[in-house]
């Protein structure tokens, strides 16, 4: 009961640096490798438990599939797959813990855990940060907290963020003016999945804005606390929504256009599956699981299906591809 | 560059990200970024030099003091922070301290860190900061009614600030 009716995914970032380099916007070639070779030992010799099951990735070797691939799983940043010295990725086997090396700052880790869980996520989090903290002088300040490249991370370099499903809230066009109070709270409200205010998909990101003067169990109740008010904000409104029989037909269709078309985008795959999953958390449609819709959502990204598939595809072979996967995986499901 | 948002005003931030598998590249006016969600910081921290600039010195932008304090450990200037939006490295911090705190003061509403300290921080700040944590989590105690969590607060909230 971790609300997955409305909350996807629970992400929390931390971001350190290294007292005895400049960061990266200053740093030579050889200090990025050196950082980079640092951090690595630390991670993979530092006696985590998790330690033999992080793999080291260097960012130069990936193919252009790959990289994106990791940013539509969200597990870089965009801003990483540019090229530049001394650039890798810790990720551990199941993808739920990743340490980008020499993005913004030379520390970049990651914790995604399914549904709502900032707690655990700072935990696992914390842990793997004492670790690094044995064997890594850090960049803190007694003030400031822990330092970071630009000043919008000093303090705890904490960064929270939910993932949440909002159709009706977006439906009924409240997005801007909720955006607008949750700033005012310190918090930020934005689309994933593309651009614009109203994304087709209708997923937004929560995170904190705040780092500085507020501790990290601060900031993750008060995101928490949010998040849920969100939450029942958006179930309510669904209540009304999907009574409505236009709704009700809008979902149905996407189960059949989603089931059985041959082609289809991106941008189209996004709605319906949106849809779908309004309808799936909401009884509309006979149960299917919102892990198995998420999972779609995930996988019939562009370039993950182009990574999965180990080779570049034309747009209209994405198409395809997409449509194979999706059909197959709601062929299980009889509506 | 014009906003390719509004197609009307100066574009002045830059964004990434991943639509249909390609990193695109967005060039937004602040008005735009704004709308879209992306507030930008170093927009602010930049104006926010030149207009000091400005006003001590009459000068504009562009100019910049020939005379300018070059922190030790990087080489960066308070300019070039400004400039760039990026802080150097952590000596910048101890060095342009007294300017960057107004900027710092404005992003956070807050200067003083509580939460987390590293290994290498003074010990009377961990137990400063633990002792202000705890604080925090006593009140959510005491607002929730949990009062046998409250009370176990309570004592470790005094044993730390024996220590101090
Ligand atoms: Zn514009
Ligand atoms: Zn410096």
């Amino acid at each position: 009961m971790n609300n997955r009716e409305v909350i996807i995914s629970t992400r929390l970032r931390l971001a350190r640096n290294l007292k005895n380099y400049p960061f990266p916007c200053r740093m030579t070639p050889e200090q990025a490798q050196q950082v980079a070779k640092k951090v690595k030992e630390a991670v993979l010799d530092g006696g985590s438990v998790l330690a033999n099951r992080f793999k080291y990735i260097d960012m130069a070797e990936l193919t252009q599939e790959q990289a994106v691939s990791l940013v539509e799983k969200h597990l870089i940043s965009p801003e990483f797959i540019s090229e530049a010295p001394g650039r890798g990725l810790l990720l551990l086997d199941d993808e739920t813990v990743s340490i980008m090396i020499n993005e913004e700052d030379h520390i970049r880790l990651q914790v995604i855990m399914d549904g709502l869980d900032l707690n655990k996520a700072y935990d696992i989090a914390n842990k793997l940060d004492t670790m690094l903290d044995e064997t890594l002088s850090l960049a803190f300040n007694d003030k400031l907290g822990y330092l970071t490249q630009c000043p919008t991370n000093l303090g705890t370099g904490m960064r929270a963020s939910v993932m949440m499903h909002l159709p009706a809230l977006q439906e009924a066009h409240a997005m801007g003016r909720i955006a607008e109070n949750l700033s005012k709270l310190g918090l930020t409200l934005r689309g994933t999945y593309g651009e614009g205010s109203e994304p087709k998909c209708a997923m937004y990101q929560l995170s904190n804005q705040v780092t500085l003067g507020i501790s990290e169990q601060t900031a993750i109740d008060n995101l928490k606390n949010i998040a849920l008010q969100l939450s029942s904000q958006e179930k309510s409104s669904r209540e009304s929504l999907v009574q409505n029989i236009k709704t009700r037909d809008a979902i149905s269709r996407s189960f059949g256009i989603l089931r059985y078309a041959r082609l289809i985008s991106n941008d189209e795959s996004m709605r319906l599956l949106s849809n779908l999953r309004l309808g799936a958390a909401e009884g509309v449609i006979k149960k299917i699981p919102l892990e198995e819709i998420d999972k779609l959502i995930r996988e019939t990204q562009p370039a993950t299906l182009m990574s999965n598939a180990g080779k570049r595809l034309t747009p209209a072979e994405r198409d395809s591809a997409r449509a194979e996967m999706i059909s197959k995986a709601l062929s299980k499901y009889a509506v | 560059m014009l906003c390719q948002s509004c197609q009307k005003k100066q574009a002045t931030t830059h964004i990434k990200s991943v639509v249909n598998g390609e990193v695109t590249e967005y060039n937004l006016c602040p008005e735009c970024a704004k709308k879209m969600g992306y507030g930008n910081i170093f927009a602010d921290f930049s104006t926010d030099f030149s207009s000091l600039l400005g006003s001590i010195f009459g000068v504009g932008q562009q100019q910049v003091l020939p005379d300018a304090k070059r922190c030790p450990e990087c080489g960066s200037t308070f300019a070039d922070i400004a400039r760039n939006g990026k802080v150097g490295c952590a000596s910048c911090y101890d060095v342009f301290y007294d300017r960057l705190l107004p900027t710092i003061r404005r992003i956070h509403g807050n200067t003083e860190h509580i939460g987390k300290a590293a290994s290498s921080a003074d010990e009377s700040v961990r137990i400063k900061n633990e002792a202000e944590e705890l604080k925090q989590q006593l009140q959510q105690a005491i607002d929730e009614q949990e009062f046998e969590k409250a009370a176990q607060l309570r004592d470790r909230i005094k044993e730390l600030e024996g220590k101090q």
